[in-house]
């Protein structure tokens, strides 16, 4: 049979970002996916050799706007390793409060696409009103909505009052409540699981070899949590990674949905734990030569940071590796076999940030 | 199904959870990074340390020409310049700015102070 190549993007209605791919195409099957990324290539890596240490957290942060504090987490922990700094115990633990709020937000953005992808405008709507009481919580601890710039090396900007601290343990109550009635109509609907359930399999097998990572990986069974190494606070909070066997896409909004649930347990868990006293301590120096390696787990996944010191303010070589690339392969593993009108769905599952893939 | 029906009626009788925005602005948090308004010109020093921590190259000290000038298009609003003053004389609004249709940048100049002693030599 004569294949058809179908092009998906760099512009689609699905995705925001320009990702393109190349479907070859047996009648309505895909019988193999060519990627083409580097549409929105900025050269943030270059920019961070150029900048001094202190201003590349602004930098790096700008990276993905959906995970901006956990880009500067890992930066300030990679800066923090290399320099020997001893942060204090709160700022570990805002660090926490902030890192999980941001996840709740982008698993909120995503069930919201996700909606939106199967054509659920209420759906869509009722989890973006959720998402946006988490971003006023953010507009009024860090002063702006997205790139909230919380972190720098050693320590927090900002401290939490005993109020807002208050104010926040509410709001997440509140998250968790209206959560838990769209929770029936994502995991229960009838129309919603014909196009979850079954779609765009990735068995734990597949999973390992080609190196997934974050809610993908956990989805498809394999109990992978960097928050588990204990790195800032998570040592002293108590939780278990969310996993689900089934690899489906029905598996990963599960994934996603109850990790929204383990987060507002995180920043309770955290709120009702954290220590009186400093939150930042002024940094004297410059990076020393010498590598790091730092690892945070993202919404996405796993995010590693490399940097390179050279005895001066500026670094050598800073290398950053996003959740979205690792996914990439797992993504064209999944993809040959499924039906062109699951295109979008799967591509959207392994929620995908483009601009934080390109850098 | 009953769950659905009480949705139904709360959305129905609720406010909208969105504003009718160009009209009806909600007021800033307190603390919020809007932009950054201006700097008090008198006090400044002209150290330039605004203009080494700002990582969008947003601002120009001039010490010879006593000026600070701020280019708000590339100003990131991460407020790193209002933390490392020591006169803390640059100013952060917690009002966001809305759409420009000039680009010209905020140049602020000291004015040239008499000189002591020079009235009385007159």
């Amino acid at each position: 049979m004569s294949s058809t190549v179908i092009p998906f993007g760099p512009q689609h209605p699905v995705l925001p970002e320009p990702l393109h791919i190349k479907l070859v195409m047996e009648d309505e099957r895909i019988v193999e996916a060519i990627p083409a990324i580097g549409y929105v290539h900025r050269g943030l890596e270059k920019l961070t050799e150029t900048k001094e240490f202190t201003q590349n957290t602004f930098v790096v942060e700008r990276v993905c706007g959906i995970c901006s504090v956990m880009h500067a987490m890992a930066y300030c922990q990679g800066m923090e390793e290399l320099m020997n700094i001893a942060i204090p115990d709160r700022a570990k633990f805002l660090r926490v409060i902030w890192a999980e709020l941001h996840r709740m937000h982008s698993h909120l953005l995503w069930l919201g696409l996700l909606a939106d992808a199967f054509g659920f405008e209420s759906l869509f709507m009722q989890a973006w009103r959720n998402r946006e009481k988490v971003m006023d919580i953010m507009e009024e601890t860090c002063g702006s909505r997205v790139v909230i710039s919380a972190n720098i090396i050693g320590g927090t900007r900002r401290d939490l009052s005993k109020e807002q601290m208050v104010k926040i343990n509410q709001i997440v109550d509140e998250i968790k409540e209206d959560l838990e009635q769209l929770e029936s109509v994502f995991l229960n609907n009838y129309t919603v699981k014909h196009r979850l359930v079954g779609r765009g399999v990735l068995t734990k097998e597949d999973a390992v070899e080609y190196c997934t990572v974050g809610p993908m990986a956990r989805a498809s069974g394999i109990s992978m949590d960097l928050r588990t190494t204990g790195y800032s606070a998570y040592g002293q909070l108590d939780f278990e990674p969310i996993i689900h066997s089934d690899g489906d896409n029905y598996a990963r909004t599960y994934v996603r949905l109850h990790e929204i649930y383990q987060s507002v347990d995180l920043v309770k868990q955290a709120i009702a734990k954290i220590p009186e006293g400093e939150h930042v301590i002024p940094v004297k120096g410059v990076p020393p030569k010498g590598d790091v390696i730092s690892r945070v787990e993202q919404p996405r996944g796993e995010v590693l940071y490399f940097m390179r010191g050279n005895g001066t303010k500026t670094l050598d070589r800073l290398r950053l590796r996003t959740p979205t690339f690792a996914n990439i392969p797992s993504l064209l593993k999944m993809l040959p076999g499924s039906e062109l009108s699951d295109v979008g769905m799967l591509i959207l599952t392994i929620d995908p940030c483009i601009s934080c893939t390109e850098r | 199904m009953f769950k659905m029906v009480e949705n139904v009626l709360k959305n129905l009788v609720s406010k909208p959870a969105t504003r009718n925005y160009p009209f009806d602005k909600r007021e800033p948090f307190k603390d919020s990074r809007g932009h950054i308004s201006g700097c008090d010109i008198d006090v400044c020093i002209f150290c330039g340390m605004c203009q080494r921590k700002c990582p969008a190259n947003a601002i120009v000290v001039s010490k010879p020409e006593k000026s600070w000038e701020i280019d708000q298009f590339k100003c990131v609003i991460c407020n790193a310049c209002v933390e490392v003053c020591p006169k803390k004389c640059i100013f952060s609004s917690a009002e966001h700015k809305s759409a420009q249709s000039f680009k010209d940048k905020l140049k602020l100049v000291q004015a040239s102070k008499p000189v002591e002693g020079a009235e009385q030599n007159a």
